[in-house]
């Protein structure tokens, strides 16, 4: 029999290049590097954008100006230098297609490459796709039968010419400017990002998505998301992303927000899979993005995120639970390999009355990866009958790896129940026996069992995303044993 | 005058009382410095978030008492775990009293870190432990040690079991407005050696006070330390307690904490695991009230393989107090089949007290079982209801299901009538009488 010996593995996985990694040749049109008042008006004006926008960017810039990077995370990696970045970068041919079939072949042929080929999906899953590809949006498909409901899905920036009130009344409102180093610095330059509005009272009839790419060599990508659902809607929100392959580090500072009205439900899942580095740790996408959801009465948020790629991630995407009755959940898988750093996790903050979040976090780490889960939960004073269940479990592969667990648990409510639990450990010596006696070999044992571990978030993944996420999660662990 | 100005310029007043020729005093100039550099801890601090000490800093506290102040046996004797015979080394207002002690040079040593100071027969002892794993990096420690004079000084040397457990206790006396004392412990124990010790702050009047104390134990291989810290002062007296334990391979270690009591506790727990097969050992209940703030800090180090460690902390919190848990499980690359088990249980009774849960795990080997758990919550209804309908007073039952609740951290208390004593503390602090010892 053709054995596949370990060190096989080790050194397919050494050779094995990031398979996503390809670079499209589409004619960009990059601002010159750094940062400045200038420089922020410019991306304004270049997005044709009114007055108070302006306004507000460069009142975010003067709050970025005066912060500083946060070091407090448990990563370690060398700052980039903001002032050498390029904060725009957009395709040049731009104009506004009909029909898929005006959009440029070498685009279309990208996304063939990362299977997930635009008319395939539209026929397949009736997926709508907000396609992101180096900051603008390209493309939008389905948006008539979108509008039929009167929903609104676009990209933000167009958001921001045509339903300015919409945007005006939301933007900012959960992630203030000033709310951190990164969200400062995104709200001050973000280039472009989806806008959802579901009106009252209707179900999206369709999951939305949108794809983050970064493409141009040395731009920064700063998406700003902003997605509501006003009383009694319902949507679901897909991202997810792969990146070529970069030797520099590549900058990502997202920010997305989430509203939630009165019986509200957002669920919004996210797969990343940027370039993690190379096996040395050289290169790879530094992760930084604030995510956040506010609730009222009623209103349900649900985070679902699958983080494979990054050689720097720094994401706590959260809840604020201000409504009564309001829901909070988050499910994530976080794997890190070779020389990734993950500190991730969540915030629930319970402000309103019998309110309920529930944390499931599953990290994996392989390789001489670091991998933290890094929580807060917080029942304020007036929050009566709040209810939080937690649950951190870490694997770990190979002895050079690391699994850290930084859970914040503040109450100041007698009438709060919060459980919280973590554990960590290996995969069995004994389970992979028994798969190998059983004809598996050792690589697709880990699979099986990387896979049960995970299998309560990846439950909660829309059914395309599922099968996705799986594969991804095979691929990111390939060779990891040891 | 700020306090760290008035600890600093007090410092040549200090030196002036001790012998300036020791080798220990080239630590305590050093640490001076290092205190002036790095001062009193603040909430910026991650290790402080939940904690400021602004609120007892700002007291006008006298470094040294004026006069030595006696008290008489029978006004303190509810203090003493009286019902055991013990060695007793007892301190009033920082100063060692030999009229309330009783110590040993029999076998073993319990006796005065003053006179260990000074002694040659110690000065091995002196120099191998003194100072030797207290984290470098706080300000509070460096204080500490750079007004080190006095305290316990136990050596239980090899194969020996200690006769008796040994009772450290200190006593203000509120002669002055307001006191600050920074007792230094230091506790050996040798290999296949055995020890049993408990400790206590009391404070007999309101008069506030400050005690910054820091304890080093070494346990040598084989070696087996019990250690009780019965914290139950009055609420104008305010504790930083530091304790730091070196393990030896095969050692076992335990270290209950009771906080009932005081305005401020800090408890600094730390473990560091230099050996094989090693447990270590955890628990504590605290129970508060009224504007109570108690904060437990813990780390356990696990440097080496085969190693356990235990961790149980219970909480019962009332009215405006404040709880916190920081407890952190940091397990290295070499520490392959560690097992460290961390739970933290806690009740809020009032709608005004809050509690910080902070339960950490740091973890870089790959073949480890580690879990920590921790819980917020109320009292069962249902057992409420239950114990009513049998007759039981409301305020009674939930006094038998608080004490179910923290119950099993006492069972691993080894010594009866400390847990008899804890047992009453529970009691009186619940404000029940229950007709029945628990």
């Amino acid at each position: 029999m053709n054995k596949f010996t370990e060190d096989d593995l080790r050194e397919e996985l050494k050779t094995k290049e990031y398979e996503y990694g390809f670079y499209t040749d589409v004619e960009s049109d990059t601002f010159p590097v750094g940062l400045n008042e200038d420089v922020v008006r410019a991306i304004s004006k270049k997005k044709e954008e009114p007055e108070w926008m302006t306004e507000w960017r460069l009142e975010a810039f003067r709050v970025w100006q005066k912060m500083e990077e946060p070091d407090w995370a448990n990563v370690h990696y060398e700052k980039p230098d903001f002032q050498n970045i390029s904060y725009y970068s957009a395709p040049n041919n731009k104009p506004k297609y009909d029909s898929i079939d005006d959009v440029d072949p070498e685009l279309l042929d990208t996304f063939k490459r990362l299977g997930i080929s635009l008319d395939e999906q539209k026929k397949l899953a009736g997926v709508a796709v907000d396609v992101v590809m180096d900051s603008v949006s390209v493309t939008t498909t389905f948006k008539k039968s979108l509008a039929e409901k009167g929903i609104i899905f676009c990209p933000i920036s167009e958001a921001i010419r045509e339903h300015p009130e919409l945007v005006k009344k939301y933007l900012g409102t959960v992630v203030p400017t000033s709310d951190n180093f990164y969200a400062a610095l995104n709200s001050a330059v973000f280039s472009d990002g989806s806008f959802c509005y579901i009106p009252k009272g209707v179900r999206c009839p369709m999951e939305l998505s949108t794809y983050f790419r970064i493409n141009q060599a040395g731009t920064g990508q700063f998406e700003r998301t902003l997605v509501v659902a006003d009383e009694s809607s319902y949507v679901s929100y897909l991202e997810g992303c792969t990146a070529p392959s970069r030797d520099e580090n590549q900058l990502h500072a997202a920010v997305v927000e989430l509203i939630a009205l009165d019986d509200a439900e957002i669920k919004y899942s996210t797969v990343q899979n940027w370039y993690p580095g190379n096996a040395e740790g050289k290169g790879g996408v530094f992760n930084f993005v604030t995510k956040r959801g506010l609730c009222e009465d009623r209103a349900k948020i649900s985070w679902t995120q699958v983080e494979t790629g990054s050689a720097v991630t720094w994401k706590y995407p959260s809840c604020i639970l201000k409504g009564d009755y309001s829901i909070g959940e988050f499910y994530s898988i976080a794997v890190t390999n070779n020389f990734q750093q993950a500190d991730t996790g969540t915030k629930m903050i319970h402000l309103g009355k019998n309110t309920k979040s529930t944390i499931i976090s599953k990290g994996i780490s392989a390789g001489n990866s670091q991998n933290s889960y890094r929580g807060l939960v917080q029942i304020n004073s007036r929050a009566e009958n709040a209810r939080n269940f937690s649950q951190c479990d870490s694997l770990l592969m190979g002895n050079e790896c690391g699994a850290h667990t930084f859970p914040y648990i503040e109450a100041k409510n007698k009438s709060a129940i919060v459980e919280h639990e973590a554990t960590t450990s290996k995969i069995g010596e004994d389970q992979l026996f028994y798969c190998n006696q059983r004809g598996i070999d050792t690589e697709k044992a880990i699979a099986l069992i990387v896979n049960g571990f995970s299998k309560e978030v990846l439950n909660k993944l829309p059914m395309e995303f599922a099968v996705e996420a799986q594969k991804l999660l095979e691929i990111s662990l390939e060779g990891s044993v040891g | 005058m700020e306090l760290k100005d008035k600890l600093i310029s007090s410092f040549f007043a200090f030196e002036e009382q001790v012998d300036v020729n020791n080798d220990v005093h080239q630590l305590r100039t050093k640490a001076i410095k290092d205190f002036e550099t790095i001062g009193f801890p603040r909430k910026k601090e991650e290790d402080w978030k939940y904690t400021s000490l602004n609120s007892i800093l700002k007291e006008d506290y006298s470094l040294f008492p004026k006069k030595e102040s006696a008290i008489d046996y029978n006004d303190v004797k509810k203090y003493f775990i009286h019902d055991i015979d013990t060695y007793c080394i007892v301190f009033i207002d920082g100063i060692y009293s030999s009229q309330l002690s009783n110590t040993t040079h029999d076998k073993i040593d319990a006796c005065l870190m003053s006179s260990a100071l000074h002694s040659p027969k110690y000065k091995a002892i002196i120099d191998n432990y003194f100072d030797k794993i207290t984290p470098k990096d706080s300000g509070l420690n460096a204080l500490n040690t750079a007004f080190s004079k006095e305290g316990a000084f136990i050596n239980i040397p090899k194969n020996t079991m200690a006769d008796r457990p040994i009772q450290i206790l200190n006593f203000s006396t509120g002669s002055e407005a307001a006191l600050m004392v920074q007792p230094r412990n230091l506790i050996v124990v040798g290999e296949n050696s055995h020890v049993q010790i408990i400790e206590r702050h009391q404070s007999l009047t309101e008069n506030p006070v400050l005690t910054n104390s820091v304890t080093e134990i070494y346990a040598e291989k084989r070696a087996q330390l019990d250690y009780y810290k019965i914290q139950n002062d009055k609420g104008s007296a305010s504790l930083i307690d530091s304790t730091y334990v070196e393990q030896k391979q095969e050692s076992f270690c335990s270290v209950h904490t009771f906080s009932f009591g005081g305005k401020l506790v800090r408890n600094n727990l730390q473990f560091f695991q230099r050996g094989e097969r090693i447990d270590s050992t955890m628990k504590g209940i605290t129970i508060t009230e009224g504007k109570q703030h108690i904060d437990h800090n813990t780390l356990v180090h696990h440097i080496e393989p085969n190693c356990e460690s235990h961790q149980d902390y219970k909480g019962i919190y009332g009215d405006k107090s404040t709880g916190v848990f920081n407890g952190k499980v940091l397990v290295e690359k070499e520490a392959q089949k560690t097992n460290a088990f961390q739970s933290n249980n806690n009740i809020l009774v009032s709608d005004k007290a809050t509690i910080n849960s902070k339960p950490q795990l740091e973890i870089f080997a790959d073949d480890v079982k580690c879990s920590h758990g921790c819980t917020i919550g109320q009292l069962d209804e249902e057992a409420m209801f239950y114990l009513k309908t049998r007759g039981i007073p409301a305020k009674e039952a939930r006094a038998l299901l608080m004490y179910a609740f923290a119950n099993n951290v006492l069972d691993s208390v080894k010594i009866p009538e400390i847990k008899q004593r804890i047992n009453k503390l529970i009691a009186n602090k619940l404000n029940v009488n229950l007709g029945f010892d628990l």
